[in-house]
């Protein structure tokens, strides 16, 4: 049976989502679990502690916020499009994605400038992190970039990307949805699962472990080192 | 009552005579690796000074330790709420310019300089970048400095000190300054534990050490802006907070840290406290001039059989217990009230305590010439040169009473040892001061041993950590013998 699509799209837009999925769930495990020590945000606050906001904060912000668009859009399409059915509803959305999408690009030109403009910053700065800096940059660049020229992406981001994906995880992929999209946004199609798969070799771990157990822990945590039962009993 | 034991500290300050040896011992047993350089769990600052780093206990800029708010205890910097919309960029870090850029020098250039007319320099370069720096500041940078404009006087410590007392402190030619030790103080409420957003930071249940899980730590750095004390710090090479870990290797092997085990002057005293954790954020909570009273009252009598009773009940071992009743950090603290906690208004309860130093008479003050020759026996402990306040400020929360209390009573046994061996003093007199300075002859003598006599064991009852019936719990300690590793076989480097 001959497939419509050539073996570079099927090798794309269906198989390289599963080995990004795969080497990021192996490796992100036995990194966890052989090198837990290399779990950590690797601040560089204590080093510059002045430029250092203008990067990081409307990064994070940004990046938090568009992912999180992205993850509703997938979650829920029919609602979004429900919501986006009146134009000023839909104008508000894609305006404040907007601004976060540029918040996020402020925030990662100033990283990559602050790394490479201090020299303390830059000396803890590893190969790693560029590729990762400009892996980043490509992939909020292209995003923008689609936004703006192809207009109302939460809605069609919802009639085709959501369709697209949840192909993916019911594991019958069908790629007739991406084919027809234009070239920006396939890179940025491929450029994320690029980064899923690069992202367990990097600093982004960090995001696996934030600290919600902090909000209800007790405030004080104490270790015993001996089973105290036992050696109540003991004595 | 749920008795708790922790290694408890303190340092006599009279005794201090400002040496670094502690320092050095520290540094090159756990700060001399990559990203720790700047570190010094243990440092000793002259007083008045800007202290390391510079002007740590200004809280209003370095927003460390507890506050009450609505009768509530809440992190100065940020707790719980606080931490989320902080946590990318901490608002209350201090930066490594703070403390100082390490530095070494360039040796070679000692040697390959080219022929030339003046002598070749080893340029210092900074031990992060590698680059030549101009070194601004370093360890010890304010060491003996206290009269200066630059670091005596934007000592934290003199807020509230009047006109008077501040020229009596700075006047040229008759400055005074004392030294103040310092090391994590392992509180018994730690801002730094309470601040860790990952749960990585612990005080050990059977002594209160309090610790890092380096595996745990994100480099979230809540505890460096966190403690008051600025006792926890940010590796900059592997990503992760460090902090003092009071030699627990060597706790647990019956010996001293190496800071107590190497101070020249002997001022350094290690024993057990039991304290009721029951009480601790109650205590934490007491209005400020309550503070101090209220911890004395959690540190529990060892002698006390219900006390005994309960230790026993909460798995507190009986050679804990025991060198908890020969602790010599029980006697100065409670006992004596001759030791005081550092800043307690920061209400994290530490467990390391000072003996406040004597200093000085002032000669003249107001312009006068002081009589010396006062009726009053402790005349010269009020006008010491290092005015009672700034102590106060130091060691009594603000208030001057306890301070004067441990002065008065060191000052006591002074005049009484003098009555015994040089005579001058008639011991009539040396009664009556003592009898002043609320100390009875026996303790007076007792104390006396215990700061002028004291050998390796009186200074430090260590506890056996009883480690083998913890694995036996557990395990077969022959299996345990077999199958334990060495810990660590991976070096803490940077990421992946």
């Amino acid at each position: 049976m001959s497939s419509p699509f050539s073996n570079l799209e099927q090798l794309l837009y269906g198989i390289l989502p599963y080995v990004a999925m795969f080497v990021f769930f192996l490796v992100t495990i036995i990194r966890y679990r052989v090198h837990t020590f290399s779990y950590s945000s690797l601040s560089s606050q204590f080093l510059e502690n002045q430029f250092h906001f203008w990067g990081v904060v409307p990064f994070h912000y940004g990046i938090i916020v568009i992912l999180t668009g992205h993850l509703v859009a997938f979650l829920i399409p029919s609602q979004l499009l429900a919501w986006n059915g009146v134009p000023w509803r839909l104008y508000v959305l894609e305006l404040s994605a907007l601004i976060f999408a540029f918040l996020t690009l402020t925030g990662l030109v100033n990283l990559m400038v602050r790394r490479k403009k201090y020299s303390k910053i830059l000396e803890v700065t590893t190969k790693t992190d560029w590729l990762l800096l400009f892996l980043l940059l490509l992939q909020v660049s292209a995003g923008i970039y689609v936004a703006i020229t192809y207009r109302w992406g939460s809605s069609w981001f919802a009639t085709s990307m959501s369709p697209y994906l949840w192909s993916l995880v019911k594991l019958n992929p069908d790629i007739s949805y991406v084919i027809g999209m234009p070239w920006m946004v396939k890179l940025h199609i491929i450029n994320a699962f690029v980064i899923i798969g690069f992202f367990p070799f990097t600093r982004l771990v960090h995001v696996l472990v934030v600290p919600n157990p902090y909000l209800w822990r007790k405030t004080q945590v104490v270790r015993w080192y001996r089973d105290r039962q036992i050696s109540r009993s003991s004595v | 009552m749920n008795v708790r034991s922790q290694i408890s500290m303190m340092f006599h300050l009279d005794k201090c005579i400002g040496c670094h040896t502690c320092s050095i011992a520290c540094k090159n047993i756990w700060t001399d690796r990559k990203g720790t350089e700047y570190m010094w769990f243990n440092n000793v600052e002259t007083k008045p000074g800007t202290g390391y780093p510079t002007k740590w206990e200004d809280q209003d800029s370095y927003n460390g330790g507890w506050e009450k708010k609505n009768g509530k205890l809440r992190l100065k910097s940020t707790g719980r709420g606080r931490i989320i919309p902080n946590i990318f960029h901490n608002p209350n870090l201090p930066s490594m310019d703070d403390y100082y850029e390490p530095w070494t020098y360039d040796y070679q250039n000692l040697f390959n300089a080219p022929e030339g007319d003046d002598q070749p320099t080893a340029k210092p370069i900074s031990m992060v970048t590698g680059e030549y720096i101009d070194i601004e500041s370093g360890p010890n940078w304010d060491d003996d400095l206290s009269g200066s404009p630059i670091y005596g006087e934007n000592d934290p410590n003199i807020d509230g000190l009047t006109d008077q007392e501040r020229e009596q402190l700075f006047a040229i030619q008759r400055l005074v300054f004392f030294y103040f030790p310092r090391i994590c103080n392992h509180c018994s409420n730690p801002a730094c534990v309470a601040s860790c957003p990952s749960g990585a930071l612990y005080k050990r249940g059977e002594d209160g050490i309090v610790l890092i899980d380096q595996n745990r730590c994100r480099g979230w750095r809540s505890c460096v802006s966190a403690c008051p004390y600025k006792k926890t710090y940010f590796n900059w090479s592997t990503g992760k907070s460090e902090k003092c870990l009071l030699c627990f290797p060597r706790i647990e092997t019956g010996q001293a840290p190496a800071c107590f085990h190497s101070c020249v002057g002997r001022i350094r005293y290690l024993g057990v406290v039991l304290y009721d954790a029951d009480r601790i954020e109650e205590v934490a909570n007491l209005p400020q001039e309550e503070l101090i009273d209220g911890q004395r009252s959690m540190i529990l009598d060892p002698h006390d059989p219900q006390v005994i009773a309960e230790a026993r009940k909460s798995g507190i071992h009986e050679s804990t217990i025991k060198a908890a009743q020969n602790s010599p950090v029980y006697k100065f603290v409670k006992t004596w009230k001759l030791a005081l906690p550092p800043h307690i208004e920061y209400r994290t309860l530490p467990m390391l305590f000072y003996v406040p130093p004597m200093s000085p008479v002032i000669s003249s003050f107001d312009g006068k010439t002081v009589d010396g020759t006062s009726e009053d026996l402790f005349h010269d402990i009020s006008d010491s040169r290092v005015p009672m306040k700034f102590l106060g400020n130091l060691f009594g929360a603000g208030y001057t009473g306890k301070v004067e209390y441990a002065l008065r009573k060191q000052k006591a046994v002074r005049w009484y040892r003098r009555a015994i061996t040089v005579g001058d003093v008639d011991m009539a007199t040396a009664e009556r001061i003592l009898l002043e300075a609320d100390c009875s002859v026996e303790e007076a003598e007792e104390i006396y041993k215990l700061t002028s006599l004291c050998t390796v064991e009186d200074r430090f009852v260590i506890p056996p950590s009883h480690r083998e019936e913890a694995i036996e719990a557990l395990q077969d300690p022959m299996t345990r013998k077999q199958e334990a590793g060495f810990g660590f076989t991976a070096g803490p480097r940077r990421g992946m």
